[in-house]
């Protein structure tokens, strides 16, 4: 995200933004704005233009313009982004339209509402059930980089939203709790000092959709940080389905859900 | 109006209001909490915080090592008192978040990992690989989402304090989805709305980093203390303003000029070790000095005319390719990310591009060491408070555990002063905050105020900050800096919404965060203009030496008629003499 405008730019590009104000319009429409154009211009930038120069209507969230703060998540061109990270060169000269994230309703403009993911993070219970209770006084918790790097990548989700965009059984049933609830939870399982794996397996498959989800992939393919959410997904089915059978052929055995 | 009550508010929900709202749970979980962002939690700047989190673990460091470094770093504005209480409830802080599950870097053995950082004797910053301040911000949030006791107002604007009878009860808040203005009254307020870095042009700050809760406190007539001190971190990517932390120097990167000369060595930062060399990088040495010196560095060398021209100024660059791919993988994967994105550059076999950027507010609202602020009722932690543990420099890797250690702290002194509370005084409140509302409605939404543009106030607010109130200041370029603030002052009066709709307005809360910026500008640069000396990052052209005699005394901002009052406290010292700053020495 560009703090200043370096030389002028005799280029352009077209905007095409979805708006919407539920005071004053029943349906959305389309505006259409011409900005300038630079090498090293991001949408969000465009979008920050529009905003100081030529519309102060115009509504949409923004903070870090860094990739990781995770406000900035809309559809460029129909395809879930962050439009800190989604930079005009990639699109220029043809038209570039901006739309909110599918499937949330929307609030305002490009503004959508996602109470529904904060709920289903309590849900799963996305913190730390420790294994053991230990007092501070006795330090940290062991934990190797191996057994670090097993959850590693499930951790580094920034709630931005764009693998629920990218969802087409989300799109389908909101119920599901979609690809970063099912990632966190399983960054919480795969937690070499977490202890509530079974509390949280009855959660996620408890819901419906988990086996509507057929590794589309798509959920990983737009994911800002790589966590991968696709195959959290798939790792937690594969413990259900062992669960299941272990459940079955030996009751009197203790469900394991951890082993992956 | 109806009123919201709570027995204790938290303004921000940051890392140092999560963990304010998590201590309040661990104390009491019958008290109800509730915390107002203007942001979801998880977008707060916390997020952004790359490098880590100070606190003493080696057996080979110890507790004075972490006061003499912060204090000395300071350039001995720290309150000692504060600093030692800091630094000894740093460790604890830091395994209490481990055992909520940060995902800090780790040892083969499975302890946790330590690296060192600019200014320190001995590494002692806990790590998150690159991305320390992420990891304890969602490790934070997902902690607090345990808590029934908590009550989150997401994307709730506070406007105003409620003060009534000399105790604040309480703030007035916009929630943005509805456009409505509610009274949200809590027996203790602490604010953690963070720093104030959005009032310059060039910064390593989120958008959301507007100084609001500093502006809220002065405006019920609290103190800013220590506003003069504004830290430019000396790696910012030009144009952007992107952070490369310091945790990149930690692991061995190297600044060099034009020539590819290390410059560093030429401004009394010691003798520079080559990169093949075991001891590189050495602590408190060269690239390892503190922020204040190696920014003031950078703005020599230009003026030697030794840095790289570019379209967004003038450069030089840090190299870190000795450290190798997998090292780079390892250790700062965030910065090549960011460089591959945002500077076009691969870090692994390119130089990066580099400039003083301002990072962070040593300055804040003026509290103990407890986070009570002289108004009663109220508290603060975090950046937008100042205890003050970070003087005229506050040390890499202070500011983590900073949010820690005393969002922790209010929080509990907030609990104490609750339970003494004889309670909200309803109808008083209530008033107000109707009051509050016509205000808002009478100032942005009348047609016909004026031709003035948000953009270009703060275009304006931001570009003289810059030039009168930057690294090298002086009386010249301070009052120009404070005379203009004064007129944009009054042009904001001038400003004419184009949206008055009530859903997410974000014009609307774009002017109020510029009201807050001009309030923050005001009390940085009067407090900038009155301190006649040179200290850590406050450089006088004019008075380019420490003054201790006049000036081992925290500045006091109060907003008055015209010109805010500036008054002294002095500093407390315990056992650390004020002394000279020496880097560089074996």
């Amino acid at each position: 995200m560009a703090a200043s405008e370096p030389t002028p730019s005799d280029k352009t590009v077209v905007l095409e933004v979805f708006r919407y104000r539920p005071e004053e319009e029943e349906e959305p429409t389309f505006q259409r704005y011409e900005v300038p154009y630079f090498e090293d211009w991001v949408v969000l930038d465009a979008l920050n233009h529009i905003k100081d120069e030529i519309d102060g209507t115009l509504s949409f969230r923004w903070s870090c313009r860094m990739g990781v703060c995770g406000s900035c998540g809309m559809m460029v061109n129909g395809d879930p982004k962050l439009t800190c990270a989604a930079f005009l060169r990639d699109y220029h000269p043809a038209t570039i339209r901006v739309e909110p994230l599918n499937y949330f309703p929307v609030v305002r403009d490009l503004v959508i509402n996602m109470e529904d993911f904060l709920e289903k993070m309590t849900e799963v219970k996305a913190w730390l059930v420790p294994k053991e209770e230990k007092p501070v006084s006795e330090g940290e918790y062991r934990q190797t980089p191996a057994e670090l790097a097993k959850y590693k990548q499930f951790s580094m989700c920034i709630n931005c939203m764009l693998c629920y965009s990218a969802c087409p059984v989300y799109g389908q049933n909101q119920s599901f709790l979609g690809p970063a609830a099912i990632a966190l939870a399983q960054r919480y399982n795969l937690d070499s000092r977490d202890g509530a794996t079974e509390e949280r397996a009855d959660v996620i498959f408890s819901h419906e959709g988990i086996w509507e989800c057929t590794f589309v992939g798509d959920c990983t393919r737009v994911c800002p940080k790589n966590v991968d959410p696709a195959g959290a997904i798939q790792q937690a089915k594969v413990s259900a389905t062992e669960d299941w059978y272990r459940s079955v052929l030996v009751p009197w055995g203790k469900r394991n859900v951890k082993s992956t | 109006m109806d009123l919201l009550q709570h027995d204790i508010l938290i303004v921000g929900g940051g890392g140092a209001g999560l963990r304010a709202a998590i201590a309040i749970g661990e104390e009491n979980h019958d008290l109800s909490v509730g915390v107002i962002s203007k942001v979801y939690p998880m977008r707060s700047h916390t997020v952004s915080a790359e490098g880590g989190a100070a606190a003493v673990i080696k057996p080979t460091d110890s507790l004075d090592n972490h006061c003499y470094d912060t204090i000395s770093g300071a350039d001995w504005m720290a309150d000692q008192d504060a600093v030692e209480l800091f630094v000894n409830e740093a460790p604890a802080e830091l395994t209490q978040l481990e055992h909520w599950g940060c995902p800090w870097s780790r040892e083969p053995d499975g302890s946790v990992a330590v690296r060192p950082f600019g200014g320190m004797k001995i590494e002692r910053t806990w790590f998150a690989a690159d991305k320390t301040g992420f990891h304890m911000l969602h490790t934070l949030f997902q902690t607090a989402l345990k808590y029934n006791n908590v009550t989150r107002y997401d994307e709730w604007f506070a406007t105003k304090l409620l003060v009534h009878d000399g105790v604040c009860q309480g703030v007035v808040a916009l929630e943005l989805r509805t456009g409505q203005v509610r009274a949200i009254a809590g027996k203790g307020t602490i604010l953690c709305t963070g720093g104030a870095g959005r009032i310059f042009s060039f910064t390593t700050n989120a958008a959301i980093k507007t100084g609001d809760g500093m502006s809220l406190a002065y405006r019920a007539g609290v103190p800013l203390k220590d506003m003069e001190f504004v830290q430019y971190h000396p790696t910012g990517l030009p144009g952007t303003g992107i952070l490369i932390t310091e945790a990149s120097r930690g692991e061995g990167g190297i600044l060099v000029n034009k020539d590819g000369h290390r410059y560093l060595q030429d401004y009394e930062l010691g003798d520079p070790l080559d990169v093949s060399d075991p001891d590189h990088p050495r602590k408190r040495t060269m690239e390892l000095g503190p922020r204040d010196r190696l920014s003031q560095a950078f703005v020599q060398e230009r003026q030697k005319g030794r840095t790289i021209e570019g379209e967004y100024g003038d450069y030089v660059h840090l190299d870190v390719r000795h450290m190798g791919e997998k090292k780079i993988n390892k250790k700062i994967p965030f910065v090549r990310e960011l460089c591959r994105n945002y500077a076009g550059i691969d870090p692994v076999h390119e130089l990066i591009p580099v400039r003083p950027v301002v990072h962070y507010v040593m300055g804040g609202v003026h509290t103990n060491t407890d986070g009570e602020t002289p108004l009663p009722g109220l508290f603060a932690a975090g950046e937008c408070a100042c205890v003050s543990i970070n003087g005229a420099n506050r040390l890499g890797s202070n500011s983590l555990t900073e949010l820690l250690v005393f969002g922790a702290r209010a929080a509990r002194a907030a609990v104490r002063f609750a339970s003494e509370s004889p309670g909200i005084a309803v109808e008083e409140i209530t008033a107000q905050a109707a009051q509050e509302q016509q205000r808002i409605r009478q100032q942005f939404f009348q047609p016909g105020n004026g031709s003035e543009s948000i953009a270009g106030i703060r275009g304006e607010l931001t570009k003289t900050m810059e030039a009168g109130a930057g690294i090298y200041r002086n009386a010249n370029s301070l009052q120009e800096t404070c005379s203009t603030i004064r007129e944009l002052k009054e042009r904001f009066d001038k400003v004419e919404l184009a949206d008055h709709s009530l859903t997410f307005n974000t014009e609307l809360t774009a002017a109020l965060e510029l009201e807050y910026m001009l309030n923050v500008a005001e009390a940085l640069a009067h407090s900038a203009l009155a301190r006649r000396e040179s200290r850590g990052s406050h450089q006088r052209t004019d008075y380019p030496e420490r003054d201790d005699e006049q000036f081992l005394k925290h500045s006091l901002a109060y907003q008055a008629e015209g010109d805010p009052r500036i008054e002294y406290l002095d500093v407390v010292i315990t056992r650390w003499p004020p002394g000279e700053r020496i880097y560089g020495s074996k």
